[in-house]
């Protein structure tokens, strides 16, 4: 029976080692997860080069051209930061729910509800045309944010009054979110037959820096918009809230042990509705960013799935909300990337492998894998 | 130097005719020296036991031996072979197996489904009724009791242990290490285990256990080492030429008290009236069935009881953590029948839980933040809408040393402690809030002689302070020295009240028999 117990992975016999695959008895250092994730991009390049080499291309050209089409320029950077907005944000929306062990992957539904509500305030009409310009702002923040929050409360309320698991629910909220802008788009608040609404006024774009070009001429043509400062202002309140806040504690007390939390006399039903609404509302106002400061105008396809990315940004950025801005920038270049060499498909093959090279990195964080000789047998 | 060292080690390699020989074992943790130098013996078909103060590195030694930690230096022989271990999975095939202080197991499935879990035998389809007669006979015959189909999460503490421990055998163990077995179980749960024990040394197995209390020690083992701040203090001495008193003094290096002196002190309000509550336990069972108790201020009253009589439902409705269908709970004056945690947590109830790693601390956050659990939002901790780190900190420092928590520094993750250190964490907590009420299961559960006495003490102390204190223990000697009044709980009922210490009184109730039968029977005898 004994013989049973260890894990053989080489075939028997010839091979004078064999490889053996224990779960780690302690996590390792910090300087190790970094060094890893490091290790794991860097393959990941290396990998992604053979690729490319194998088919045909020259890869040091093409990473060339990656890097150079999305940090190589003020302007190519700035195109970065408006594709990083939204992962930032919605990245920070799974961070919070993530803390409290929430899986919320509806943040793209909730960033869908947030532009909805965003052009609603332009549309329904709530606001009219000639409203000055940082009213339509606060208004449109208000209501994106609340349409986003309320997507995050439902899920959040079914999980604590009727115990529905909330990553079924926010997974099939999606959907719904997506049709929901389709009727608006294909019924309500079409243009002309199109599948989109009116361009928004003027007044009711987020300012961009391009916005600024006649004082400071260096801003011509730099699309990044305002959303960026909300994002960082969403981080600082994040990270204040999570680290610094009596309310960050209670999150991470029901995170790790919920019956710690009851017995401590903290609410967790109030809680889960709590962290979800907020979750759903930073995922709002990502949409809200986006449909203001680059879209203006309710259409389809607002989003290449910022809301999922975002799941995995929380995760690479270990649910700190100023490593999300971080990694929300990296992956704003891929996507910006994707974009500009879009025939080639290169970027998002190359993202495809970081993703695996970096999901492979947190196995060797879990396990340890090593040659044992079999003689040690 | 070294090429002595080592030869040294090979003759005395050559000497050691026991199933398990460890040497020279030293293990560092961060900031903590676990074991220094340690030699352990076990001999075939013996019960050794380890005894120690909390902290003093015996659950980490067994752990090595167990394959879940690799020592940083020292060797460690099974049948006269050298081994080398890399995970449990390489101990169990060497034929060791170890029960933790912390079950391993998965509430949602069978206790077949457990023991087979991990396993490479049943390969692709699982015929289960076949495996549940086996385990059913491999159940029969050690004397494990256990449902082969029932749930985990149906089990008592008792029975998952049996569940653990069948799991080791059905891996083939020969070398059972048990970790503090008998802390989780009912005084009839320890007897059955003893008889389990005894009829797998009877087999040839060794056995391997940790346990604070003397008198099992006393009871059951054949030799005993004792560990101290990581060192052995002395090794594989016969039980038959030590005492009580001798084992207690080389474990915490100084003359122990086995009583402490409480003095004499009028209670004065009732601070906690029970009326007559119902209320069901995890599985919709009847738990509780119109319990009628009260505790004032200045005294300890124990509920004795076997375990699983309803004493943690009974805890739970009290502060709040369990709805009762029938019935009042009133602190202070206050009516908070089935009202939150928290309506206790304001009246200044504490809770010393029997279940410390599931309910009494969250095991991946800080000793801070373990401590800090229940006054988080009170000056100088709670600033406004913030937590003051610092303030926080230097709180956790100062409960760190008034409750002697061995642990590196406050900011390490509370599942890191030993057992007998997580435990006083809880302590620290709950009583540091000087609380109206204290409600007390097992304080002393897993903790060294030393800190029991020291635990005691500091019940006296709340008594003294004016705190009504309810003590829920199974160890009658530690009720009838502290408490005022004893009530008997059975079956969810409460059989009698004794304010005598009268012990034997306290045993009949215990089994079910009412204080007026008793009394009657008493009566009758006289006549
Ligand atoms: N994984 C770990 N990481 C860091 N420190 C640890 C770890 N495991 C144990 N320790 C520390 O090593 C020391 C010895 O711990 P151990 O669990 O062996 O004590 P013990 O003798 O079993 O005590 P108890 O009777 O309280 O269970 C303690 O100070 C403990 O905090
Ligand atoms: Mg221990």
């Amino acid at each position: 029976m004994s013989e049973s117990m260890t894990s053989n992975i080489s075939p028997k016999g010839r091979f004078p080692f064999k490889l053996k695959i224990e779960p780690r008895l302690k996590s390792p250092s910090g300087w190790f997860s970094s060094m890893l994730s490091f290790l794991a991009v860097v393959l990941a390049l290396l990998v992604g080069a053979g690729i490319i080499a194998a088919a045909g291309g020259e890869p040091w050209r093409a990473y060339a051209h990656i890097a150079r089409s999305s940090f190589g320029s003020v302007g190519v950077f700035s195109d970065t930061m408006v594709k990083a907005i939204p992962l930032m944000l919605t990245g920070l929306a799974c961070t919070v729910a993530f803390r409290m062990r929430l899986w919320n992957i509806g943040a793209e539904g909730q960033f869908f509800l947030g532009a909805w509500g965003a052009s609603l305030v332009v549309l329904a009409p709530i606001l009219p045309e000639e409203t000055p310009q940082w009213i339509f702002i606060i208004v449109m923040s208000i209501v994106g944010i609340a349409m986003g929050a309320i997507y995050g409360f439902i899920p959040g309320f079914l999980k604590a009054k009727l115990n529905v698991n909330e990553i079924i629910s926010t997974l099939m909220l999606n959907y719904i979110a997506v049709e929901w802008n389709n009727y608006f788009i294909y019924d309500k608040w079409s243009e002309g037959g199109f599948q989109m609404s009116k361009v928004f006024p003027r007044n009711a774009w987020l300012p961009r820096l391009a916005d600024y070009a006649k004082e400071i001429p260096e801003f011509r043509g730099l699309t990044v918009h305002f959303g960026l400062v909300f994002a960082i202002i969403a981080a600082v309140v994040v990270w204040l809230i999570l680290y610094k806040s009596q309310w960050g504690y209670e999150i991470r007390l029901i995170g790790d042990n919920p019956k710690a939390a009851e017995y401590a006399g903290i609410p967790i039903a109030r809680n889960i509705i709590l962290v979800m609404s907020l979750s759903g509302a930073l995922a709002g106002l990502a949409g809200m960013s986006e449909i203001t400061g680059v879209v203006h105008r309710l259409q389809g396809h607002i989003s290449p799935g910022y809301g999922f990315t975002a799941i995995i940004i929380a995760w690479l950025a270990k649910l700190n909300p100023f490593a999300v801005l971080l990694v929300s920038v990296l992956f704003g270049a891929l996507i910006l990337a994707g974009r500009e060499i879009q025939p080639s498909g290169v970027p998002t093959m190359i993202q495809g492998v970081i993703m695996v090279f970096l999901i492979a990195s947190d196995f060797f964080m879990r396990y340890r894998i090593y040659f044992a000789r079999r003689k040690e047998e | 130097m070294e090429m002595v060292s080592t030869m040294d080690q090979e003759n005395e390699v050559r000497e050691c005719r026991n199933v398990v020989c460890m040497r020279g074992i030293v293990k560092h943790f961060p900031g903590v020296l676990a074991n220094d130098h340690v030699d352990f013996e076990l001999r075939e078909g013996e019960v050794h036991a380890l005894l120690g103060e909390n902290g003093a590195g015996k659950s980490t030694l067994m752990n090595i031996l167990a394959g879940l930690y690799r020592q940083d230096e020292g060797l460690i022989e099974v049948n006269g072979k050298e081994v080398k271990f890399n995970s449990p999975r390489d101990a169990i095939a060497a034929g060791i197996g170890m029960v933790h202080q912390h079950f391993m197991l998965v509430p949602s499935q069978s206790v077949t489904e457990n023991i087979l879990l991990g396993l490479s035998e049943p390969r692709f389809r699982l015929n289960l009724p076949h495996y549940d007669a086996v385990v059913a006979q491999m159940a029969e015959e050690y004397g494990l009791h256990v449902d082969p189909r029932a749930k985990i999460w149906q089990l008592s503490v008792g029975e998952q242990q049996r569940v653990e421990l069948l799991k080791m055998l059905y891996r083939g163990a020969e070398i059972l290490i048990m970790d503090e077995p008998t802390a989780v179980l009912a005084p009839s749960e320890i007897d059955d285990l003893f008889v389990t024990l005894r009829a797998m040394t009877q087999k040839g197995k060794s056995i391997t256990f940790i346990s604070h209390k003397l008198h099992e020690v006393m009871a059951i083992s054949n030799r005993v080492t004792v560990l101290r701040k990581g060192k052995v203090t002395s090794s594989g001495i016969n039980i038959a030429d030590t005492s009580r008193a001798g084992l207690a003094n080389l474990m915490v290096g100084r003359e122990v008290v086995f009583r402490v002196d409480k003095n004499e002190q009028e209670p004065g309000d009732v601070i906690l009236s029970v009326d007559n509550i119902h209320a069901e336990n995890n599985k919709g069972l009847k738990a509780l069935n119109g319990i009628t108790l009260n505790v004032r201020a200045g005294e300890i009253v124990g509920l004795a009881g076997v375990a699983g009589n309803g004493q943690r439902e009974l805890a739970d409705v009290i502060t709040g953590l369990r709805k009762a269908s029938e019935g009042q709970v009133i602190i202070g004056g206050e009516d908070i029948t089935n009202l939150s945690p928290k309506a206790g947590i304001r009246k200044g109830v504490s809770h010393i839980p029997e279940d410390r790693t599931h309910v009494g601390t969250a095991p991946n956050l800080s000793v801070t933040d373990n401590v800090i659990m229940k006054n988080y939002t009170e000056e100088p901790i709670g600033k406004g809408w913030m937590v003051n780190d610092t303030a926080a900190t230097k709180y956790a420092r100062e409960l760190k040393k008034a409750f002697d928590i061995i642990v590196p520094n406050v900011h390490t993750s509370v599942r890191l402690l030993s057992g007998g250190n997580l435990q006083k964490v809880i302590l620290a907590r709950e009583i540091s809030k000087k609380p109206e009420l204290l409600i007390a299961m097992q304080p002393t559960r897993g903790l060294d002689v030393g800190a029991i006495e020291g635990v005691q003490r500091l019940l006296l102390l709340q008594r003294e302070a004016g705190s009504a204190v309810l003590l829920v223990s199974e160890e009658l000697e530690e009720l009838l020295s502290l408490s005022d009044r004893i009530y008997v709980i059975y079956e969810g009922e409460i059989m009698g009240e004794v304010a005598d210490g009268d012990i034997e009184k306290i045993g009949l109730m215990m089994t079910g028999m009412q204080m007026e039968d008793i009394r009657l029977q008493g009566e009758k005898s006289n006549e």
